[in-house]
């Protein structure tokens, strides 16, 4: 009984992707050990959570069985959208407010063109992807404004001894979302929707509804990051968060995130967004040419995804044996049974 | 068996774009029975099972549940009164537990809010093994993966969720299709212990021979219409099949 546990444990993905976290971490920390410096830390953490809050976004529409490509743009146009109303002489609340409502209207309309016309969310968010960001460039006027500082960005973002407050704000979306989505009914409805539609649907699950609210919290929470980001680095700029929804899909599949929905976790989605970000640390400690951290992190992706693959088919297969070894006992037993399993 | 009829269809009728699927069936299904509903592919026995069901409706026609008229427009509202339906590949997620797809949509909740709340794990899984074992079914754990499990012990499962809902009638299309003869055998048990507790069962085919052991009655469906519907100790497996070959 034991080793069954611990081998169900190790077959998830989001343990694999862990320990491939720590056997990284080691190496980078041979070859240089200001790697895992409090001052590294620091710096690599400081940044971390608002690729870590996209992430899980975008996880959780994943497990749904949708996608959402759109996540790099509203990065931009959600902080971009605040600069710019604070900049008309709105109260900084109302803009922040208002700015995250865009967010939640882009993600409704990734959802409603998918859901209404039946499209595949890799198209509609894919156009949402040029819309958006067309939309933040416009939103310029042709220049970068200045960051208003009536914006309270202190808030979000001030930097404790080691820690940013954005840390605290990720704690807590990760700790939210994580309640809703392995521990209430929503998450079962989540992750059934994403596992077999139909069967969700024959069961009375709104399989609609629940992927539409998958898309506005992806939209919420990549607006939201992207607010971070711009309260972090004093300036809103159009070209934020550019490519920042593949990373994100990366950081999610790294985790354990199946591109077929249905599998996923919180944690393993954010343990992907911390080795993406720390992947790029540590090419740059080891003396690397920083170019080399988008082959180093297109090597992870489809090591990770081969490594899970292969865990959890080694598993099935364990299991599968064991079966097969049962059934062979109890048809020996039964001394009359000559059938014999189809798998 | 008793000579109560819980369902009653009268004359119904469905269309699907020019297509009549379904010609003037009524049908009355006995409480606490199990009815095999036979016919060739194509003989609308999908189709009478997805209005039973609530998934679609009918174009005329009643059906009466336990006497009284009804109309669903969700399978929500079949499954609420207690019409449970187990469709051929599409009963349970793949990747998730057992006891998570025992509950599905049905979830025991605590700290609700609406009707979204944190999951009774415990309670849960409690109740997901009792339902197994009351069907017979000896399971290692609740978290299993369902995609763990053979093709016989899925249907077991299925059959377990709606014994725990205390469903009134199991519909069960196809549910000893590509299975083995051992794992089909164990679905027939489930079935067969399913009439002992109450339920009735439609029990959906084109293999006579899976039925006909455990089937109080036997109604055969060519063309979209009903051909034959007869008690067990009025025929026999000779004239069902002569029925079903020639229609």
């Amino acid at each position: 009984m034991n080793t069954n546990n611990l081998k169900s444990i190790l077959m998830r993905p989001e343990i694999s992707t862990f320990i491939m976290f720590v056997v990284i971490m080691t190496g980078f920390f041979i070859a240089n050990e200001n790697f895992l410096s409090a001052r590294n830390i620091r710096i690599v953490m400081g940044i971390t959570p608002e690729y870590i809050i996209v992430a899980i976004g975008i996880a959780i529409l994943m497990i749904s069985g949708e996608f959402d490509l759109s996540v790099g743009s509203v990065f931009a146009l959600v902080p971009m959208t605040m600069v710019q109303l604070v900049h008309q002489g709105m109260p900084p609340w109302v803009a922040i407010a208002l700015g995250l409502s865009i967010g939640i209207a882009v993600g409704f309309v990734n959802g409603f063109i998918t859901l209404r016309f039946g499209i595949p969310s890799f198209i509609a968010t894919l156009g949402m992807l040029y819309i958006a960001r067309s939309l933040t460039t416009v939103a310029t006027g042709g220049f970068p404004p200045p960051f208003p500082h009536e914006l309270p960005n202190e808030l979000f973002v001030f930097q404790f001894e080691v820690f940013r407050a954005s840390l605290f704000w990720m704690l807590g979306v990760a700790f939210i979302a994580g309640i809703m989505l392995h521990r209430s009914n929503l998450g079962n409805w989540i992750y059934s929707t994403g596992g077999d539609t139909a069967a969700a649907s024959s069961m009375g699950i709104k399989t609609n509804n629940v992927k539409m609210f998958c898309f506005i919290l992806c939209g919420f929470l990549a607006g939201f990051a992207g607010m971070i980001q711009t309260f972090r680095i004093e300036a809103p700029l159009p070209s934020q968060g550019y490519l920042l929804e593949l990373e994100s899909i990366a950081a999610a599949v790294i985790g354990g995130v199946s591109l077929f929905g249905g599998v996923g976790t919180i944690f393993g989605a954010a343990i992907g967004a911390i080795l993406i970000r720390f992947l790029e640390s540590g090419i740059i400690m080891a003396r690397i040419d920083a170019e080399w951290f988008r082959a180093g992190l297109g090597s992870l992706i489809i090591i990770s995804v081969v490594f899970n693959t292969w865990v959890v088919r080694r598993g099935e297969n364990m299991v599968h044996k064991n079966q097969a070894e049962e059934n062979e006992n109890s048809s020996q037993k039964n001394n009359s049974v000559t059938e014999s399993k189809d798998e | 068996m008793s000579n109560e009829n819980i369902i009653e269809c009268k004359d119904l009728n469905k269309y699907y774009s020019g297509v009549h699927a379904l010609k003037n069936l009524s049908l009355k299904i006995k409480k606490d029975s199990v009815v095999g509903l036979i016919g060739d592919n194509g003989a609308g026995k999908s189709t009478l099972i997805k209005i039973l069901s609530g998934a679609h409706s009918p174009d005329s026609g009643h059906i009466y549940f336990e006497g009284n008229e009804v109309k669903f427009k969700s399978t929500k509202e079949a499954m609420n009164l207690g019409i449970e339906t187990i469709y051929q590949y599409s009963a349970l997620i793949p990747q998730m537990s057992i006891a998570r797809n025992i509950f599905i949509g049905r979830e025991q909740t605590t700290f609700s809010l609406g009707s979204i709340g944190l999951m009774k794990t415990k309670s849960m899984d409690k109740a997901a093994m009792d339902a197994l074992n009351d069907v017979e079914l000896h399971l290692r754990s609740p978290d299993t993966p369902v995609n763990q499990l053979s093709g016989g012990e899925r249907q077991g499962v299925v059959i377990a969720r709606a014994m725990y809902f205390k469903s009134k009638v199991l519909i069960l299309d196809e549910p000893t299709n590509h299975l083995s003869v051992k794992e089909t055998n164990k679905v027939l048990r489930f079935v067969e212990g399913l009439k002992k507790q109450g339920v009735t069962s439609i029990f959906i085919t084109h293999n006579l021979s899976h039925v006909y052991p455990i089937a109080d009655h036997l109604c055969v469906m060519a063309r979209g219409e009903k051909i034959a519907d007869l008690a067990k100790e009025d025929t026999n497996i000779d004239e069902l099949t002569d029925l079903l070959v020639n229609g």
